[in-house]
């Protein structure tokens, strides 16, 4: 880490990152934030500010990599997604909460799908953290669908490379598909009729979806759970 | 031939292409340039990088040519579409709008992906040999021929990700344009729902709900990985049939859109 002197301006943001995620998972009032900037300047700790249980999770290597890899976003998606219907956020109609309901069903069916498949090679249950979404508020439980959704696709689109084996890349092609279905539900609820669905915010000038390689997906969930996950060996 | 400006060109199509030309060993690639031979080896040189970084097999040089027939198709049926007037309500414009300018940014990728090799565009018959008669007057007609061809897509893209495994770039491509068409796929299905007044029909599939039967044959399977899913995680069998996507072989796709193609 470069905090120190000369990488002032990368200092700067890893700061402003680590103070982020630390309020938005902690779930903490700004008026800790002093004490938090504080902390955040250790630099051996890769992530001291994230409220963990200690777990360390190594997704593991090659293509039970890739599978665990996937199995953690569906365990995280499948956990936010059982929380929605539970406890539904105020004034949510019956097609809300009907579309909300299927994409629960698929999430928990392929986080259970990929846990029966790896059998003893899956990784532990994780521990998820959602203390930063009200799930009170509508455009606070949509915006985090939406997020969980577009960084799913990409996640999956960047992994497919990673695959060896025909037969679980085609495994994940059906699933990734399933997700930018929700994608493009859940950005049709936030703003019906419009390009959002497939925006331009996520599709680029040659009409691609993202594709987002496994540690960056990893770096941009950790907020959301409380376990450490490492997939340095995913698909290798 | 100025190969920094034909670079500097495929930098506009593909925002990635130094990156390719990376894996294609720059270095290698520049030492030739500088070497005596370099006027008579450059345009080889290049073009065998090109080869590289687009398309290394004749197996992905087929999918992409099947891709691109694909997208030629629906290109041309939402540029009709979006071009008759009185057939689209101003209410879904903007999403037609969206999948239209996606389907040429597609049919353009591809285009300059394949250069030489890339088939020429066919003719269709968006009437289907008279099927979809009143596709381009009628908005029922044009959303359920719509909601047709981007399930095929998905469908399509899906079968073919396998023959891309020695091409991992190309293999990204795909899966990156895949998704794309799911998106459309959803929301178009959401408009056929309601226009059609068919509530079954949501953003996913169903068992294998969806008009013209033919494009969803398949897509009730249990089966994944070899697992029977049936009653995993308590869900019903309709709930498990939306957690996949099932692909569709070439000769299947082939069959769907043949009527499509006149020439």
């Amino acid at each position: 880490m470069k905090s120190k002197n000369s990488g002032k301006e990368e200092g700067e943001i890893t700061s402003v990152v680590n103070r982020r995620l630390f309020l938005r998972s902690a779930g903490l009032a700004t008026s800790l934030g002093t004490i938090v900037l504080g902390a955040a300047c250790s630099d051996d700790d890769p992530d001291p500010m994230i409220p963990g249980t200690g777990d360390a999770v190594d997704l593991g290597s090659g293509d039970i990599g890739v599978l665990n890899y996937a199995y953690a976003l569906e365990q995280l998606e499948a956990a936010f997604y059982t929380q929605v219907v539970a406890t539904p956020y105020t004034g949510i109609t019956d097609a809300e909460k009907a579309i909300l309901t299927d994409i629960r069903d698929h999430e928990v069916v392929h986080r259970d799908f990929f846990k029966a498949a790896l059998g003893d090679k899956a990784i532990k249950g994780l521990t998820p953290n959602f203390a930063a979404i009200d799930f009170t508020k509508r455009d606070a439980v949509l915006g985090a669908a939406k997020l969980f959704e577009d960084t799913g696709v990409a996640a999956y689109n960047g992994a497919g490379k990673l695959i060896k084996d025909p037969g679980y890349l085609l495994l994940a092609g059906k699933i990734v598909s399933v997700e930018a279905r929700h994608a493009a539900v859940i950005r049709d609820l936030i703003n019906p009729k419009s390009a959002d669905f497939a925006g331009d915010d996520i599709i680029n000038g040659d009409g691609f979806d993202k594709a987002i390689a496994p540690a960056d997906i990893l770096t941009a969930v950790k907020g959301y759970v409380k376990d450490t996950i490492t997939g340095a060996n995913v698909g290798k | 031939m100025d190969i920094f400006k034909i670079i500097d060109e495929f930098q506009k199509i593909d925002g990635d292409v130094a990156g390719r030309l990376e894996y294609a060993t720059r270095r290698h690639f520049m030492s030739k340039i500088g070497s005596k031979l370099a006027a008579v080896a450059v345009p080889t040189a290049f073009a065998s990088i090109v080869n590289k970084a687009y398309a290394q097999s004749a197996k992905a040089i087929d999918v992409l040519n099947y891709a691109l027939t694909l997208e030629y198709l629906e290109d041309e049926f939402y540029k009709a579409g979006n071009a008759a007037a009185g057939l689209i309500p101003a209410s879904d414009k903007a999403i037609f709008t969206q999948i239209g300018k996606h389907e040429t940014q597609h049919v353009a990728f591809l285009v300059k992906a394949l250069g030489a090799k890339a088939i020429a565009k066919p003719t269709f018959d968006f009437k289907y040999g008279g099927a979809f008669g009143d596709v381009f007057t009628n908005y029922k007609t044009f959303v359920t021929v719509s909601s047709a061809l981007e399930d095929t897509g998905v469908r399509a893209y899906k079968g073919q990700a396998g023959e891309l495994l020695a091409d991992p770039q190309i293999l990204e491509y795909a899966l990156q344009v895949h998704s794309v068409e799911a998106r459309h796929a959803a929301v178009v299905r959401r408009l056929a729902a309601t226009v059609t007044s068919n509530p079954a029909m949501k953003g996913w599939i169903t068992g294998k709900e969806g008009a013209v039967p033919a494009i969803y044959v398949g897509e009730d399977n249990m089966t994944q990985g070899g697992k029977d899913l049936k009653g995993l995680a308590s869900k019903s069998d309709a709930a498990i049939t939306e957690a996949f996507d099932e692909p569709l072989t070439k000769e299947a796709v082939l069959a769907i859109a043949g009527p499509f193609i006149t020439k």
